[in-house]
């Protein structure tokens, strides 16, 4: 059933650029983009249980990143992507450092604060267009590999690198690492009476999320060849997290899912309404309180709390004490 | 010289603690929400932007400040109150997962609501004619006297909350739910009306900062989401469920970002000055996390 599911929305996925116009291939890439975006947020809220609500900057800085670079005459996709990533890994260091210092509600407020201040800092750079941004001058070019601006193309190479990304994920949550992530969310006092400092690993996933992030954002400016500090606004957080909610968290594909119906939905509902939050608020608030498993739980048939609690905390704890003995 | 450099710092050290007063009645009633029912509130801003609506409609329609101040509170109360029966109470118990996407869910709507109601460019209200010269607190020191005026209701509903918290039955109810709620109930106490009541009463106290402030801003379906913003850096500041460490953080954080949007332009240029004076509060956060991670002054333990 799983593995029908996941080839079935593999062929679905290579096939947009063929089942219309060049409007199809965007919306599909925009949807790929923010779907990266979810599932590597996903990596830390799903398994982690760490409820960031800053995610937006990690976006941002990517964007911001190959933004800054263009502006400067540096469009070589060889340059700007890997600056992008890092440059968001390292704000996420940073952020992450503080962070992860607190715990619930704290955690979430203090993510949403210094993603806040980064916002600010972009709407404060008037050379960089302020408040309204600024287009790019050119798109980002891979030598002659890809035609960046040919919506086909630029579709192929989000959805391979939505893949290797989601693809690393998975193999991050299978691994020794992703034991002690995931018992994190479960039980952190047992892990550190055992003798595990969750720090470390806790802000290692925030920065591979992070990381991540920054490569979704390179992607969002080169698609829509423009920088605007809305990618940094603090709703952006919020719909990610609705996204992987949707789509059923702590799953990875699951907010890929997310990402393409809210983005389907909206292309669906704005064109009747300009007032499509006022029918998306209660739409979250009924999900919220209602339905908890989202779309792929529903589908793949496996609710996420089924990862049995006591079983894995034992495991990341044997699995993260071998290296010591 | 000296004396114009006197007036300015006299003057910004006004207008900080004014800043100070109004976070602090917006982020009082979230602490206290955060504090006792454990619900992270993000709607928490839009009733202080519904207030300012209400407050600019009723204040066109009758010409009256008063009228329009408790029109606003009552207004902004009694959706609320809504609120709160059909969905809050349901949070109380959940996690902060459902407890940041119902309540993101919320403040959309309302934030649109208004958009839909009020329309998408921002509304202006006047100051009140009676208010709307300025004192001369010192000689040579003029200040204007609406915002000396906010500043000092504010003061009087901080004095008059911590009268009723310390000194009232109902104070007492509260701070009887905050630290034992089974217990509360056992003793035959109805603790989803107090719930119900606590949850009023922050709305009621941000609804006071919105209308007072409306004069001052620009109305606009955006305002809630930056102070609520603000306020969370208060309550990380200040201690989460504290009142008291919100009060003096409150005033803190408006001295910090009222003197580094003043001073720090001057200091470092125009081009690092803005970018800077907008992160201080930020950073002001981080340095006390570094020392104190539970903020300045936790409320338990």
């Amino acid at each position: 059933m799983r593995k029908l599911t996941l080839a079935l929305i593999a062929l679905a996925a290579l096939a947009v650029p063929f089942m219309g116009s060049a409007y199809v291939s965007v919306v599909g890439a925009r949807i790929l983009i923010y779907g990266m975006l979810a599932m590597s947020l996903d990596l830390i809220l799903g398994y982690g249980g760490l409820v960031s609500f800053g995610h937006a900057a990690y976006f941002g800085v990517g964007a911001y990143t190959v933004g800054i670079l263009a502006f400067n005459g540096i469009t070589s996709g060889f340059i700007a992507f890997p600056a992008a990533v890092v440059a968001a890994a390292a704000i996420a260091v940073a952020i992450g450092a503080f962070s992860l210092r607190t715990r619930g509600i704290y955690f979430i407020m203090l993510t949403l604060a210094f993603a806040q201040m980064l916002f600010y800092l972009a709407i404060g750079q008037q050379q960089l267009g302020g408040d309204d941004g600024m287009p790019l001058p050119h798109h980002d070019s891979f030598g002659g590999l890809v035609n960046m601006a040919s919506p086909a193309q630029f579709y192929y190479v989000t959805l391979a690198l939505l893949a290797a990304t989601t693809w690393l994920a998975h193999r991050l949550v299978r691994s020794r690492f992703g034991l002690v992530l995931d018992a994190c969310r479960q039980n952190e006092t047992r892990l550190l009476t055992v003798g595990i400092s969750t720090y470390r690993y806790k802000l290692a996933a925030f920065v591979v999320a992070g990381a991540i992030a920054g490569l979704a954002g390179a992607l969002i400016a080169n698609l829509e060849a423009y920088i605007s500090p809305n990618f940094l606004d603090w709703r952006v957080s919020g719909e990610v997290i609705m996204m992987i909610v949707m789509g059923g968290i702590g799953t990875l594909l699951g907010p890929v899912v997310g990402a393409a119906l809210y983005i389907i939905l909206e292309e669906i509902v704005t064109p009747f309404t300009a007032h499509w939050m006022a029918i998306l608020g209660p739409m979250l608030v009924l999900a919220a309180l209602f339905w908890r498993r989202g779309v792929w739980g529903m589908l793949s048939g496996v609710p996420a709390a089924a990862r049995t609690a006591s079983a894995s905390v034992a495991a990341a704890a044997d699995a993260a004490a071998k290296p010591q003995a | 010289m000296t004396a114009s450099a006197a007036q300015l710092l006299i003057e910004q050290t006004l207008n900080g603690v004014q800043l100070g007063i109004m976070l602090f009645l917006i982020a009082g009633g979230l602490t206290l929400v955060l504090g006792i029912m454990n619900l992270l509130n993000l709607t928490h801003g839009s009733f202080y932007m519904l207030a300012a609506y209400i407050g600019v409609m009723v204040y066109g329609h009758s010409h009256s400040f008063l009228l329009a101040v408790l029109g606003a509170v009552a207004g902004a109360v009694a959706v609320a109150g809504v609120i709160e029966v059909l969905v809050m109470r349901h949070l109380y118990d959940r996690d902060h997962l459902g407890q940041v996407l119902a309540t993101f869910g919320l403040l959309l709507f309302i934030n649109e609501m208004a958009t839909v109601v009020w329309g998408e460019s921002p509304l202006q209200m006047h100051k009140p004619q009676w208010l709307d010269g300025s004192i001369e607190l010192l000689p040579g020191i003029p200040y204007p006297a609406y915002r000396l005026a906010i500043t000092a209701v504010g003061l009087v509903v901080t004095l008059a909350l911590h009268y009723g918290n310390n000194h009232t039955r109902v104070g007492m109810l509260i701070r009887a739910g905050a630290s034992n709620k089974r217990m509360l109930g056992a003793l035959g106490v109805n603790v989803d009306r107090v719930y119900a009541m606590v949850f009023c009463l922050g709305v009621a106290l941000a609804a006071v900062a919105g209308v007072m402030v409306a004069p001052l801003v620009s109305v606009d379906s955006g305002m809630g989401d930056s102070i609520l913003i603000l306020c969370f850096v208060v309550i990380t500041i200040g201690g989460m469920g504290s009142v008291r460490g919100a009060f003096l953080a409150s005033l803190l954080v408006g001295l910090v970002d009222t003197f580094g949007r003043t001073f720090l332009p001057q200091a470092f240029g125009y081009t690092l000055g803005p970018a800077l004076s907008s992160m201080c509060i930020y950073m002001l956060m981080a340095l006390v996390l570094l020392v104190r991670p539970e903020g300045l002054f936790p409320a338990r333990g």
